[in-house]
């Protein structure tokens, strides 16, 4: 590995531990939250920050390495900023499709949970 | 500093990946199993880019596009299904 200037170093360092401690609390939100509905906000927040560190990470020290920048790595950011948004809300479409249960906790329903179980409400009443 | 932190970053990497593939066999429905899958192909983006960084070469910048692109559309394939029962109607 060439050398670097000890503070660029430190800079690409701090940017990739940065980058693994993201995604791996993406993980963990994944693995420990309680239903679906919480499930779909630790990966699509935080991996898509972790592997935006990550580029920025690479874009530096590409560019450290041979004194010009390229855009093209800047391409997957941008391709994954757009379109994290979109999968997540196929994601929240499809499981309010399938009427996956909520967390009894949560307060307030979406109106495709409501009209399934107000008859269930009024029974009990 | 450079290689440690790229040892670092590696390991916590895989361990993100563990969890997900636990989420992918364990999930109680399809919508979190396909989440997890979501999630698995951007932090193997991620990892495939530090391998580029470890052994200096910008080869693996395509790699990484193709993943994007292929795991988006695959991510949107499915939803569909799940959705409509038909992926183009």
């Amino acid at each position: 590995m060439p050398e670097l200037h000890v503070i660029w170093e430190a800079v690409i360092s701090l940017l990739l531990i940065t980058a693994g401690v993201l995604s791996l609390i993406g993980a963990l939100g994944l693995l420990r939250f309680k239903d679906f509905y919480m499930r779909l906000h630790g990966p699509t927040k935080s991996s898509t920050l972790g592997v935006g560190c990550t580029l920025i990470a690479s874009v530096a020290y590409f560019w450290l390495q041979e004194g010009t920048p390229s855009a093209q790595e800047m391409l997957i950011t941008l391709f994954l900023i757009i379109t994290a948004p979109v999968s997540a809300h196929l994601l929240a479409m499809s499981a309010l499709h399938h009427k996956l249960p909520l967390y009894e906790r949560t307060q307030g329903e979406p109106v495709e949970l409501k009209t399934k179980e107000k008859p269930q409400d009024s029974e009990r009443t | 500093m450079l290689d440690v932190a790229i040892r670092i970053s590696t390991g916590l990497f895989m361990l993100a990946l563990i969890f997900n593939l636990y989420r992918v066999l364990a999930g109680p429905s399809m919508p979190d199993r396909i989440a997890a899958l979501d999630t698995m192909y951007v932090n193997s983006i991620g990892l495939i880019i530090i391998f580029g960084i470890w052994l200096n070469s910008k080869l693996y910048f395509e790699a990484a596009l193709l993943i994007a692109m292929l795991g988006f559309i695959s991510t949107v394939a499915v939803c569909k299904y799940l959705l409509r029962g038909d992926i183009i109607e």
